[in-house]
Parts: structure tokens; sequence; C-alpha cells
């Protein structure tokens, strides 16, 4: 068992099931979206770009492209609830919550290729 | 993509997930830490405040306590957190600072900015491997004729020495690495397509072997030049069609037979491949007689191996014991003392050639044997170039330096094809003739440095005088001889040799017509050239030199010129 690959498996899938938690749910009832799983979200998807670094193969590439994709998503996101929450002075509309939401769930079909990708990595290695 | 942002992203990894943490978890215990606003109610703090607040204080910015002053707890996780991102931050970008300071990083910096301007070269090139004595004078004598070249060299210093001197008119890329390196070869243009030759010149044979089979296995029409200082890799650089194979001592050699036998046909070849060439007076000394070589090593052998064939009386004098003593005349010692050389009979020898691997021999020998025989022809070898002044003070008749001899032989032929093979074809020629050839020569060029060149006559090097050729009117050679500036004077020069349908013609006319596909190699002033690249090349210049008018193109000029 290698330790790195733990690590790196691990990080990956919680960015997507982290995701995915957030992202179920009514579309623009902020009942149903936690903060804080949002927080997380962003931060562990960030530690994913991270880790992805320097890795010079196709596949390698690819990961770290999705990884781009899902943080820009999600600091878009985050970006549309600073500014619904305390710039606007009206505070969290459904609109603007359907607006993070749906910016998330495209957050998680990156994350789900990223999967997918680890997935193919794996199987390709037959060792 | 590139190798540096790759080798930066790797090291970063660590510190940005160190930097990532840090920030996250300062920013969730401001979040959950309960606080207290103005009217004294109880607060969570959001998200948003919580990332402005670690944003100015990680970054030690430090905007005070907001958006209302700060619980004890509050304060508490604030001392925590201070610390941990300043220390998050110190480790980023010592990170960072540690990866630029590093040799590695640099010499990866330097090799990428190498590769592109090697890139970005539009002009055809040569690829000098080492640039020790022989490789820079080929680099700067080179780049005085506008060509360019890209230089590859094991130690840093050389490298240093390129990029600093002043003198070429256009930047030579230099790389610091081994040139017997396959992935080195390439970024320094070897696949290149206006990469025209490849001079291996280092001093390790091994490198040139495989610089050599690197560029004839990739291009074998490409012209590959190398130097050596054994037989055996000689024959084996030649075995798989090297251009041109020099082996300094063998060639020094050979340069020296023919002093002995054949002064003036040295002098021309002298004149014709060294920049700095012999004054004719030098000619008159008596060169036939007893020779005396001291040091049997690689040039001393090279040197008994030529005089030989030319019959010359030799004696050798060395002071290894373990020496063959089958040669004839062989004395024991150093020749630097006055006593073996007496032995080796230096009062009644024409010549002496001190040719140790020991510069301070070397003149000792030279000065000693000098005032024994005041009228001895003497040859000195001299090992170190740095050495360079103390030779040139030693009034030896020849001063052999292999670093030199390799960047005039190579030079020889880069200059044109041409050379190497008039200088072969006029051996056959005696020393009365060429005696001629030399006085012609001298009243050429004066006291100004020997140039030499071939022009081709094709569509691609000289299109007006094939333009001229088409028209149905003869052209011969001596036209390009004059002046483009005024037709009345000669330029500086005269042909050596006409190549034309396989027949070398020695010192062709000057009423020989010239047909397409014809080579000329020419010597004179090296400012010739230009002026007979210009007639060459400009059809109204051609056009003025062969009739004495202006050719005139427009349609006023042609009525007038009818009536």
């Amino acid at each position: 068992m290698n330790k790195e690959k733990v690590i790196f498996a691990f990080f990956i899938v919680l960015a997507l099931t982290l995701n995915f938690g957030f992202f179920l749910g009514e579309i623009d009832n902020p009942e149903h979206h936690n903060v804080f799983e949002f927080f997380a979200a962003i931060v562990v998807s960030l530690i994913c770009t991270a880790l992805k670094f320097g890795d010079r193969t196709h596949l390698g590439a690819l990961m770290m492209a999705t990884s781009l994709v899902a943080d820009l998503q999600l600091v878009v996101a985050a970006l549309i609830w600073g500014y619904a929450e305390q710039v606007s002075g009206v505070g969290m509309t459904p609109s603007n919550m359907s607006s993070v939401v749906s910016l998330s769930g495209g957050a998680l079909l990156a994350n789900i290729i990223s999967v997918i990708l680890l997935m193919v990595e794996t199987i390709m290695v037959r060792r | 993509m590139n190798n540096v942002l790759y080798a930066l992203l790797r090291r970063l990894r660590l510190p940005l997930i160190t930097m990532i943490l840090v920030y996250s978890v300062s920013i969730l215990g401001f979040v959950l830490i309960p606080g207290v606003d103005d009217q004294g109610n109880a607060y969570r703090m959001d998200f948003f405040h919580a990332f402005y607040f670690v944003s100015f204080m990680g970054s030690t910015i430090g905007f005070g306590e907001i958006p209302y002053a700060f619980t004890d707890g509050q304060r508490m996780w604030t001392l925590f957190t201070i610390y941990a991102t300043v220390i998050a931050w110190l480790y980023g970008i010592g990170t960072i600072l540690a990866l630029i300071q590093e040799p590695v990083f640099g010499r990866m910096l330097r090799r990428r900015s190498f590769v592109r301007k090697v890139q970005g070269i539009t002009e055809p090139f040569y690829l000098v491997c080492g640039y020790g004595v022989t490789g820079e004078i080929i680099v700067n004598k080179l780049g005085q004729r506008g060509i360019r070249s890209v230089v590859i060299d094991i130690n840093e210093s050389k490298i240093d020495s390129l990029e600093i001197s002043g003198n070429l008119p256009f930047e030579v890329p230099g790389l610091c690495a081994d040139a017997s390196l396959p992935d080195v070869l390439d970024d320094a243009g070897l696949q290149h397509d206006k990469c025209v030759g490849v001079l291996a010149l280092t001093n390790v044979d091994q490198v040139n072997l495989s610089v050599a089979i690197a560029s004839k296995l990739l291009r074998p029409e490409r012209i590959v030049i190398s130097r050596t200082e054994s037989d055996t890799t000689t024959a084996n650089l030649l075995s798989f069609g090297t251009d041109l194979v020099v082996d300094p001592f063998r060639v020094y050699a050979e340069y020296l037979s023919l002093a002995a036998h054949a002064p003036y046909t040295h002098l021309v070849y002298d004149w014709l491949v060294n920049p700095y060439h012999r004054p004719l007076s030098s000619a008159y000394k008596k060169t036939k007689g007893r020779w005396i070589i001291c040091g049997y090593g690689r040039f001393g052998s090279a040197l008994y191996r030529e005089f030989n064939e030319e019959h010359v009386e030799l004696t050798v004098v060395d002071s290894n014991p373990e020496m063959d003593a089958g040669l004839p005349y062989m004395v024991r010692g150093k020749g630097t003392e006055a006593l073996t050389l007496s032995e080796a009979r230096v009062e009644d020898a024409v010549g002496i050639i001190a040719g140790t691997n020991n510069d301070a021999d070397n003149l000792s020998i030279i000065m000693t044997a000098r005032e024994m025989n005041k009228n001895l022809v003497t040859v000195v070898r001299q090992n170190v170039h740095a050495n360079k002044l103390v030779f040139k003070n030693s009034k030896a008749d020849f001063i052999m330096e292999p670093g030199q001899i390799i960047a005039n032989r190579v030079l020889a032929h880069l200059k044109s094809p041409l050379l190497p093979v008039f200088i072969e074809q006029m051996q056959a020629y005696d020393d009365v003739w060429a005696h001629t050839l030399l006085n012609r020569m001298n009243s050429v060029t004066q006291e100004e440095e020997l140039d030499s060149w071939s022009v081709r006559v094709d569509e691609e090097n000289s299109p007006a005088l094939i333009e001229m050729l088409n028209s149905g009117v003869d052209v011969n050679l001596g036209v390009l001889l004059k002046d483009p500036r005024d037709r009345t004077q000669s330029l500086s020069a005269f042909p050596l040799m006409l190549h034309t349908d396989d027949i070398y013609d020695i010192l062709p006319g000057e009423l020989d017509v010239l047909k397409p596909g014809d080579e000329i190699l020419f010597c004179g002033k090296s400012k010739s050239l230009r002026r007979m690249e210009w007639t060459m090349n400009n059809f109204n210049t051609l056009h003025y030199l062969l009739t004495g008018n202006e050719p005139t193109g427009n349609l006023l000029s042609r009525i007038l010129n009818r009536q």
C-alpha cells in the first residue's frame, strides 16, 4: 500500500463527496445548503489542486485541469455568496442561492471527471 | 510545457497545502468562536469577515479587530493564528528562495533561454562543441564572415568568456554541458534546419567521436569536422564518413616536412591557411640537411614518419630509456643540456625541433641549441596557450601550437571546400612555380592577411551572372576581378583554381569563359570578396563591367539609344 496514493485518492474523493453533499437539496432554499460544508468543499478542492501540481504525465495534466475548473466554479460561487450576504444589503435571495448551488453543481461535474480519471489511472496500473 | 515551471510547482506543493490548511483552520476558528457586538449581543463572525480578517492578519497588515472589538477567546485564537500564518508564509517564501538560489534551477533557466535562442536562429550556423583555443578562433573567424555559431563546452568559465567577449557582431548562444549527450546536442540545434555543420573540437576523443556519430546518424549529408589525437580514433571517425579529421600532430608534421623539402610551396600553404603569414624572406633560410628531433612522443613520431618519407636525415633525442632503440641516430637525454646536443651533433644540423610536452624544456632546448649553432632553424612546440607571450618572444622560426593548427585547418575547409583540393594539387608543382605564385600573392596583399574564398556560378549564389549567361553573352573570368566601382581598376585578388565538370584547372587565365555550375577559388584581400559578390548579384553592375555603360531599363533611354 502506497501512503501517498491513499492521501491523494482520499482528497479527490472527499472533494467529490463534500461537493455532492452541498449540492443536494432544493436549489433555491438556503436552509438545505450548509455554509460550513461549502467552506470545507472549497478548502479540500484547493488542497486537491496543490496535490496535483508538478505531474508531467498527460493524465496528470487532465486531472490538474479538472481541479482548476472545480476551484474556479467554487470560488465564483463563494464570491456570489459573499456579495449576497454582505454587500447587496438584502441578504440571501432564492435567485442568488440557486446560482451558488448551480455553480457548485458545475464543480461537482468536474470532480466526477476527476474521480473517473483517478479510476482510469488505477485500472491502467495493474500492479 | 517546460521543466522550470514543473520544478517550481512540485517544490511548492507542500508549502501551498500548508498555507491552505493554516488559513482554513484559522478562518474556521473565527467563524466558530462566539463574539460580542457593540451592543453586547452574542454574535458569530461569518466566513466573509473571517476570511477578510485572516487575510490582512496573515500578511501582517493588521487593520485591527473588526467588525467589533474581539472577546478574550477570539484574541487567544488570533494569537495562535498570527504565528501559524507567519510561519506558513515564511515556509512558502523560504522554499521559493531556496529553489531560485539552487544552481540546478539557474542551469535550467539558462538551458531554457539557450534552447529558445537556438530555435530562433534563422540563418545558417555551425554547431561548435568545445570552446578552447581552437573553438574561440573559429567562432571569431566565422563571426567576421557573418556566419553564426552555437557553442557547447563542459567548462563553465569557457562559456562565461564567450558571453563577455564583445568582439562579435551578434550574440553566440553558449551552453555549459557535456556535448557527448544526445539531448544536449539536440538542444544546441543538431536537428535544426539551419545547422550547416558540426565541429567536434573538444580535447577528449571519445566526446568528439560521439558528437560526430550523432550528427552523421541524424543527417548524413551535413559536414562534420572532428579533431583527434590518436590514429585509432582517426580511422574510426573516417569509417562513418566524417568530412574532415584533424590530428594536430600529424598536420604539423606534414607542414614542417613541407618546410624542410620545399620552402616556397610551404610558404604558399602557410599563407593560404595561416592568418599571420610568415614573411617571404623566411624562405631564404637553409632547410635542406640534417634535422634533430627532441622528444619522441606523439608529435615526434608523427614528424619522424613524415620526414622519413621525404628522405630527410634525422637525429632523435629522447630521455625515455624504454624507447625502442631500433631508430637510427638515437641519442639519449633531454636535449636541454649542451652535452646531449653536442652528442647529437647540433653544430652541423640545419634545424632542431623541440617537441617535448613541457614548455619550459622546449624553450630551453632551442635557446641552448641556438647558442651552439647560430644558423639553426628552430621549431618549438607550445603546449599551454597561456605561454603565448614567452613563445612569441622566443624568436623561434616555427611555433607549433595545436589549438591554432586545428583552427587553421578547419577554417581552410570551411572557407571553401576547394582550398584543400588546391593545396593537395599544388604539391605536384615544383618550388620555382611556388615562388612565382608567392610573388603574385605578395603583390596582391602586401602586408595584409591573405584571405581565400570560392564562388559558384548558379542561380542561388550569382543570379546576375546566370541571367547574363542565359541572355547569350559570354562572361569571362576576368570580369569578376574588376572593381565594380570603376572598371578600369582591378580588385586585390586573383583566381587560384577553376573547377568545371570534375576538372580542376590550377591558376586559370582571365579569359576563361564561365559556365553555369563552375566553381572558382580566389585569394586576395578579404574586402574584395564583398565587391565580387556585388558583381555576381547585381545585373546592372555586371552590365557596367562588361560594356562600360549603365544598362538602362526605362523606355525613354531605350528610345534615345536606338537613334
